[in-house]
This record gives C-alpha cells, structure tokens and sequence, in this order.
C-alpha cells in the first residue's frame, strides 16, 4: 500500500535541526500565517519514505530504457561530482563576475565546444529546455525579420514534427502550417514547395527526423526555404544521430537547439532539469538573449548585459547552470574521438537491433536509421490488441517499453532509440523479448492485455483519473 | 444503421432538426473512435458559432478532438449531465449523449448535410 | 572509452551482420558535400584530468559557502539537511524518464503528487503543479493563462517584480501582442494603484515579499483587480517567506507562482532552481504544465499517473496550453523532501530565523552614519538602503574583506542609484551580520 507522507505524518516529530537564534528576536510587524499543515516525521523516517520511493521507479542505472527521442544514455557519475563542487554550485547569480571567472570560463568554453559540434557562431546556455530553446530560437527569427521590417508569421512543420514545435511556434505568435512526409519519411518537397511563401518565418526540422531517418534531402530544402527568404531552424532533440559525422551548420541550419539532457548525458531527473543551449549564425547573434558571457582583451571574462538588439531574457540568470557544468565534464571526458565512436556505437546499436526484430514487426520505412528507428504494431489490431498491449508486456520482461504511438504519421508506433551506452547482449536480450511478445500476441493476447503483472502497480486505469481528477491529498 | 430521424456531416456529428432549433451530438462511429470520453468542454449558452466553426472540444485521456457546428446559429442549451458524465456519450451517443441545442440562423444550411442513408454509405467506405 | 560497452570484435560482428564494411556505410546517406571525416578538435581528457580541470574551475570562484554572502534576489543561500543529497542521488531518481509508463514510474509519479499537495499546502490554491522552469517562466506562463482566461491582452505588472522576472515577461509577450503596463510604488516602496487602470486588464501580478524585500498589501490588490474582472497573480522570488506570510488564497490569488529554489537547493549560479506555479481549481485545465492525479489500478490499488494531458504540447500541439515539456522534476522531488524533513515546526522557523537576522542587520545597519533604509515598508528577509557612495564601490570593498556584499540596484532600477539590497537567512550568523556592518562603517569613514 502506498501511503502518502503526509498519511506517516505523526505530531512531535522532525527531521531537521537548526541552530538557536543568535540574534534578538525582532517584533514581527508583518501580517503572519497560522499553521501550514506540513507533515512531521523523523529524519530515518523521511529518508525510508522516499527510499522505498525510489524503489519503484524503473531507471536507466536498472536496465534498458530505449525511448526514442529522449537519448536515455548512461549518465556518468563524475558529471554528478562536478556539478556539486562548491565552487560551483555554491555561486550566488548576483556575485561580480570577477569572483566568478571559473564558471565564466566554462560558460564560454562550453558555448566553443557547441560551436564546433554543430557548426554555429555562437550560443545562448539561457534556455531551460528544449522546448524553451525553439521558443528562444523563434524569439531570435522573429526579431531578425522585425529589424529587416519584413512582416513573417508562417512556421512551417513536419507531420513527424516533436508536439513541442507547434506549440512553440504558437507561443510565438505564429500560424503553424504542417508539410507532409513523402514515402521515404523525409520532408516532401513537393509539398513544401507548395507551402513557401515570403510570409514563412522559419522551417523547424529535425535531422535525423523521429523516424530515425536523415533527410538526404537537406541541402534542397534549405536551398528552397533560404530561396523565399525564410530561415532553418534545428530541433536539436536528435543530435546524438549525426553528431561528429554532419553539423546542423553545414546543412544550412540558421538556428540550432540542443538537448544536454540528451546528447551530452545529463540526467533526465525523472522528467527534468534540462537545458536547451540555443546556437545561431553571425547574423543573430545581435539578437541573443542577455546576459552574453565575453572575453576580454585581457583574458578576463565577463557578462555582457548592454546589448541594444536583445530580445531581453528567456529566464532569470544564466540558465540551468550546473547542467552546463555537466555536459561540459561529458564532453572532456570525450572529446572529438569519443563524441564520434558516440554517434557510431548508437547508431550501430540502432540498425542492429532493427536487424533482429525488423521482419517480425513491421518497418514503415526500411533504410538505414540513424540512432533510433520506428516500427509499427499495426497488425496487433487482428489480435484485438494495441501499442499500449504491447509496451506493458515489456515492463513485465524488466525492460522500459519504448516511446509509443508517436510519430504521428505511423500507426501504432514503437519508436526505439537503444544509444551507445548498451552492449550488444542488452540489444540482443531487447529483441529476444520483442520477438516473444509477437508470438504471446498471436496465441495468448491475454498475456499483453493483461501486462504488467510484475511491476509495482498493474495497469491503471487512466479514464477513471481523468474524468474526476484527484490533484492532490487532503 | 444510423437513426433517420436526423441529418449528419461527414466530421461525424448528428443534428435532429426540432423546429427552428437542431439537437446536436456525435455519431456512434465518432464515439468508438474516440475511445472513452472524459471530459467534454461545452461552449457557453449564447454563443453564436457558424456552419463548420469550432463548436467544442471533446477529450479522451490522450487525444483532444475539435467539434464543429453542423449548422450556423445560437447555442441555447448544452447538456449540462455531460460536465460530470462525458460517459453519457459513450454510453448513448444519439441519445441521453447530445451536447447541445442550437437555434438555427439559416435553415437552408441543413441541406449541406447528408441523409442518414448517405452517411452509413461513407462509413460503409471507410472501413 | 569507458561509457561505451561494444568491444572492437562486436563492432566488426554487427556490421558484419547488418552487410555493411564500415562504420562509415551507416552514414552514407549524408551529402557527401557535409560529411564530416575528422574529428572535432576537442582533447578526450582521462577522468583524474577532467576532475583536475573542472576542480581548477571551481577553484576560481568565490564560492557562498567559504565566505559570508548577503546576496538575495531571488537567490538565497539556505541550510540543506545532509539526506537530501543521499535521497535524490538514489539513480531511481534522477536516472528516470518524465513518468510516461507509469507502472515503473510510481516512485517518481507519487513524489510529484506529494510535491503537488504541499504546494497546495503552502499557497493555499488547490491545485499546483509538476513545475515550471523557473520563477520568471512561472510568471510569464501565469500571465498567457490570464490572457487565455479573460480574452484580455493587457497585463499589469509590479515595477516592483523581480527586473529578470519583468524582462522575461517583456519577452514572452511582445510577440503575443500583448501590452505590459508596469504599476509603480509609492514612496514607502509599496505598490501604488492609484496611478493605472484595472480596466480591460487580463490580470495584476504582484511579488510579495517584492524584489525590495516589502511585504505588499496583497487583499486590497486583489480586490482592486477582481472588481474589474481580471486575475489577480501572486508572485514570489523568496519561498521561505511562505512559511510566515499569508498562503496567496488567503488573499484571493487566482494563480500563486515563483521560484522554490529556497526550498533546499543550493544558489548554484542562479540554476536550476524550481518555478512553482498553482491556482485556483477552476481554471485547471487553462494550466500549463504536468499534473499527476491519483488513480486505480487493475487491482483496485493505490496508483499515481499524469492525468489532463491533453493540455499538454505532444497531444495538443499548437492549441496546447503552453509549449513545457522538460521541467524542473528533480528540483520538486527537492522541494519535496526538504519539506518533508523540516515539517511544520522546521519550516516556520526557517522563516522566522530569515526575518529576525534580517531585521538585526538592518537595524545595525541603520546605526551606521549615512546609511538608511531606501523605504519603509514593512520587509521580510531582505531590505534596501540608500547609502552614501557608489553600490559598486562599497561591494568591491567588501569583496576584499572577503564579504558577497548586497545587489546594486541601479542596473535596473537608474532611479534607485545609491541603493543596496541586503538579504539575510538562517545561514548568516551574528558573527557575519556584525562583521559586515563593521565594515560597512570602515568604508563609510574612508569616504568621510
């Protein structure tokens, strides 16, 4: 039985010890609160609630977590370390920065590394996020054509397109207009064609997109949205695909996000701290937001808030730094060679694993896949059964079940993403369970329908919580 | 089959023509598609909405999906049982599950709509 | 490399059984005009040198920890109970994905439901939820959910909000076409209503304790708003204060949000932190955001999972209700248990320790020759004064010493120019407190 905290709570208890006021006690002139109702309890006792928490969660120090799109590769515990130094995580935002020049100094020779992954001039670590990183990026497109007084409010999508881009490009301000794929999963150009206009803003594109797969027809399509005066911009969310082998710059990418929570190992925190780094070319660089870390003639380095071309802040302060100070310790540990075997070992992973299962499920574009592929449960319809059947059942083989009924564009997804931090026996024990659900979904649907058996709770019961939410205790 | 009492779009909605006011609601077929209903977000009593404009979202736990007015005119009533029962219209999609009650500005628009005889002829040819 | 678990022989197999020759033959299909065939200049370093590297970094910083700091706003520098870190490095924990299969997720999708409700305990609003980026994104989120509420486009802002929180408004609504009217405050440095309109206003976002440290007057902005049909946004930049002052129900706030970093995180350069964003039930599914729900499993057993996603960008897309998706989990599971060890008693007292130790450096300061108080509002943790001289100078005095002095204010603020923001926690000692005034006072009679 799960019992809340609040539910151990019991009178008389803490969990913590401060010390003893060593000032005069002041008269408290401020309207105060009564009780808050927090809940009291031991510290042996708080720290077991949420050991037995942690207990269950399915995480990648555990096993296999291929959820494509989201790069669940090994976060190293020397990041961890790093990040905890005091001489990091212990800087206030508002000390002067010639008390900060460490932290300056990795800032900028994280920006430099960036710059040269993905072929930018130069990179905001602001953004949050990866979603906040496509709004940073539009924010920077939009003041662009603002400052050539040029009126643009299109941003064109692909249907395979992250649910983030749209969004973004909404809260942007801007119409979203979808392009279709064409047979081989890339953007089809005729479509685009027929979509460009000089009212286009930008073009958000993932390259490999999220079936995996790598547009061959880049250069043509930058071409064309270049032609009607619109920029590119790069969903960064499958840097881990290319990277070390093709830089988003070189393919004619005006703008750039990446993940550091995916490509460069930070860990996902069970749904975040991330960071959205955000890489441009010269020409927007006016636009970043403030404050902008420089170097000085002297070697010093510093914050620059005077930037009269701003777009202002995205955030408070620099952004989620002690992530920042994590990717850079992964890219150290790296560097150049290492970030290319990176990319090799995933993306070998990739088409390996699809070798083994490719045949018994049905692959809606057979090419070569970069990092991850998708794979269609389409015909466990016969069966009486779906995607959702299908994920539950691995949970009860001890795997986490792939990212599913995403794309979009593919019915009854299964969207794999293996990255290289997983040995060839994981692949092989991965496909091995795959295969077996295929057989238990031909002659014992039951056993998928009714999975998972073997995890901490069964299946739940979604509707049910949805139609009258419980948001909270009480 | 379909009821014949009433008129359809090919989006899937119903409306029974009651005098100068359509009772409107969603199809069996759209229902099952749409899988469990758990919440439907009614417009408020008054707005005026046209022919194929957003009329109301309805919503299952992983998809939200857009409505739209089958006819031109005023919503004078929704079915308010739908707040706390969006079941209802899993349960009686042509019935106890309609959502709501327009004043019809154009009479003329209902022959845009298809005949409970046309409307099972496209379901029959998306299957 | 050591992250790396395909050996050479498992490499040459798998490319063996896939009929390729090469690693390069995966990447055939990049033009070969941007196939990249070299390297990136970046050294590989072993790991003793990656620690030498990152140690040296750190080591050229003045960290809070080894010095005496009364830097606040926003930020603040706050005692964290040694299980914290042992309980969230479980990898459980931070190695987990956002909770999308929930039955191996409970852990994480019952922490957040935990986290939801002392939010809710704390503001007194009925929902919260799973977090926002940070305190400035809360409060822009918060003011589009006004817009997407009331159809209005005008939005009333506190000069008095944090400056970065007010720059990222500025940002986030330029290209909404949404118009920012900022309200000043008066000379007691409170928010003055008299001079703006509440008519045709999506809503008034207030920061109390503000970015002065003064506590508003928060019923009658409520009021003021609510008669004219606008939403009334209670805004935080210090969530210790929430341990003394009024919950933001208690004076009618329709949304509550701010940064949580106070609540057991260190200052870590100003991320990340924890925007905390929660509101009146009725307008839930106007929020942006993750919710967990409490729920049913097949064995009629206690169970947690998202719920209200299709408010949510990967099912809504461009009509969702804000574009989130990474957000701060592992900052609120932080929260959570910081909470959690410091219960009810714990809490309070953080909260009453921050306002005592402020208001004994304030009034020490106050006996130093040309200092005073910049306003007289009633303040929590955090205080400014106007001071005889140049912010800037008295702080690279006091960095000499060895001391993280207060906040200039005139960067964003031209009309405060010799005003300095001073905060203190439960962390400053007595000891600290009187050293720095000591040296407020030698700087004051160098000028002399």
């Amino acid at each position: 039985m799960s019992e809340l905290i609040f539910e151990k709570s019991k009178h008389g208890c803490t969990g913590c010890s401060l010390t003893h006021l060593d000032v005069p006690q002041a008269e408290i002139d401020i309207p105060t609160r009564a009780g808050i109702g927090l809940p009291t309890l031991s510290e042996p006792e708080v720290v077991r609630h949420f050991t037995n928490l942690s207990r269950k969660n399915f995480a990648l120090d555990i096993g296999f977590y291929p959820l494509g799109s989201c790069t669940m590769k090994y976060n190293p515990k020397v990041n961890e370390d790093m990040a905890a130094l005091p001489g990091f995580a212990q800087l206030h935002p508002y000390q002067p920065d010639s008390s900060a020049q460490g932290a300056l100094e990795l800032l900028w020779e994280l920006d430099r590394a960036l710059c040269e992954i993905t072929g930018m001039d130069r990179f905001t670590l602001q953004p949050a996020a990866g979603a906040h990183g496509e709004l940073t990026g539009l924010f920077l497109i939009a003041r662009y054509f603002q400052e050539k007084g040029q009126k643009r409010d299109i941003v064109l999508v692909p249907d395979s397109a992250h649910g983030t881009n749209p969004a973004s490009a909404a809260l942007a301000g801007c119409q979203v207009v979808v392009v279709r794929s064409d047979s081989r999963g890339g953007v089809d150009l005729e479509d685009l064609k027929a979509k460009l206009s000089d009212r286009v803003m930008a073009l958000m594109l993932t390259n490999p997109n999220t079936l995996g797969l790598f547009d061959e027809n880049i250069l043509t399509i930058a071409e064309l949205v270049h032609a009607v005066g619109g920029l590119l911009y790069y969903d960064g969310a499958n840097l881990e695909g290319t990277c070390g082998y093709a830089r988003p710059g070189d393919m004619g990418f005006d703008v750039v996000h990446v993940n550091l929570h995916k490509t460069f190992s930070t860990p996902h925190g069970g749904g975040g701290p991330g960071s959205g780094p955000v890489g441009v070319k010269e020409m927007l660089e006016p636009f970043l937001p403030v404050p902008v870390v420089t170097k000085k003639a002297d070697g010093a380095f510093a914050l620059d808030w005077e930037r009269p071309q701003t777009i202002g802040m995205m955030r408070s302060f620099l952004g989620n730094f002690l992530v920042a100070v994590k990717a850079y310790t992964y890219i150290l540990s790296l560097g150049g060679t290492g970030l290319r075997q990176m990319t090799a070992d995933a993306v070998l992973n990739a088409n390996y694993l699809l070798s083994l299962v490719k045949g018994t499920y049905e692959l809606p574009y057979d090419r070569i896949c970069k990092h991850e592929f998708v794979l269609s449960t389409h015909k466990f319809g016969q069966w009486g059964l779906k995607v959702t059947d299908v994920a539950k059942r691995l949970l009860d083989k001890g795997f986490h079940a792939p990212t599913i009924a995403f794309p979009l564009i593919v019915d009854g997804a299964l969207m794999v993403e293996p990255t290289e931090t997983e040995s060839k026996g994981t692949l092989e024990s991965f496909a091995k369970a795959l295969l077996e659900i295929e057989e238990e979904a031909r002659t014992h649907p039951e056993l998928l329908k009714e999975a998972p058996r073997h995890t901490p709770v069964r299946r739940i019961d979604d509707v049910a919580a949805n139609r009258s939410p419980v948001l909270r205790w009480k | 089959m379909n009821p014949t009492d009433r008129i359809y779009t090919k989006d899937h909605e119903w409306s029974k023509i009651e005098g100068n006011t359509a009772r409107v609601g969603l199809t069996a077929y759209a229902q099952e598609h749409l899988g469990d209903i758990v919440f439907v977000d009614l417009p408020p009593v008054g707005k005026e909405v046209k022919q194929g404009e957003l009329l109301l979202v309805v919503e299952s736990v992983k998809a939200a999906s857009d409505v739209y007015s089958p006819l031109s005119g005023k919503v004078v009533e929704v079915n308010e049982a739908l707040a706390s029962n969006p079941e209802k219209i899993n349960q009686d999609a042509f019935g106890e599950g309609w959502v709501v009650v327009l004043e019809i500005a154009d009479p003329g628009e209902a022959a845009n709509l298809l005949s409970a005889a046309d409307y099972d002829t496209l379901l029959a040819s998306q299957h | 490399m050591r992250y790396f678990p395909l050996t050479p022989d498992d490499r040459v197999e798998m490319l063996g059984a896939l009929g390729l020759s090469s690693t390069e033959d995966l990447f055939a299909d990049i033009p070969a005009a941007i196939r990249i065939r070299q390297p990136f200049s970046i050294p590989a370093l072993f790991e003793p040198e990656v620690v030498e590297r990152l140690e040296s970094l750190a080591a050229k910083n003045l960290n809070t920890k080894s010095t005496s700091s009364f830097l606040g706003g926003g930020i603040y520098r706050h005692y964290v109970p040694a299980a914290i870190k042992h309980l969230l490095m479980r990898a459980e924990f931070y190695t987990a994905y956002t909770p999308y299969q929930a039955e191996v997720s409970q852990g994480t999708l019952q922490a957040v439901f935990e986290y939801q409700t002392m939010i809710c305990l704390l503001t007194g609003m009925e929902v919260a939820n799973a977090s926002m980026y940070d305190g400035a994104t809360a409060v822009a989120e918060a003011s589009l959910m006004a817009r997407s509420i009331t159809g209005r486009k005008r939005v009333l802002v506190a000069g008095s909000l944090h400056p970065q929180y007010r720059a990222t408004l500025r940002t986030y609504l330029h290209l909404q076409g949404l118009e920012l009217v900022e309200v000043p405050w008066d000379e007691r440095g409170a928010l003055d209503l008299s001079r703006v309109c509440a008519e045709e206003a999506a809503c008034l976002i207030v920061q109390s304790p503000n970015f002065f440290g003064l506590v508003e007057e928060m019923s009658a902005a409520g009021q003021w708003i609510h008669a004219a049909g606008g939403i009334f946004v209670h805004a935080f930049a210090e969530a210790a204060s929430l341990g003394l002052l009024p919950p933001s129900a208690s004076f009618d706030a329709d949304i509550a949000c701010g940064e949580g970093q106070s609540l057991g995180m260190p200052p870590s350069y100003g991320g990340p932190g924890l925007g905390i964003f929660a509101a009146k039930e009725k307008y839930v599914r106007r929020m942006p955001g993750r919710l967990i729900g409490e729920a049913l499993d097949a064995d009629g057993q206690r169970a947690f999972t998202m719920v209200l996603a299709t408010r949510e960008q990967h099912i809504r897309r461009e009509k969702a209700t804000s574009n989130i998706c990474s957000n701060q989990a592992l900052c609120a599971l932080n929260a959570l248990i910081y909470l959690s060890l410091l219960g009810e008693e714990g809490f309070r007292q953080v909260a009453e320790q921050c306002y005592h130790k402020a208001h004994y450096l304030a009034e020490r300061l106050q006996a130093v020759a040309g200092l005073k108080p910049t306003f007289a509002a009633p303040f929590f943790n955090e205080v400014a004064f106007t001071i005889p001289g140049s912010p800037q100078a008295l702080n690279a005095y006091l960095l000499k010493h060895g001391i993280l002095g207060g906040i200039a204010l005139d960067r964003d603020y031209p009309g405060l120019a010799n005003s300095w923001l001073v905060a203190a926690t439960e962390m400053n000692s007595k000891e600290q407190i009187d050293a720095l005034v000591a040296r407020v006072a030698q700087w004051r009679g160098g000028l002399a």
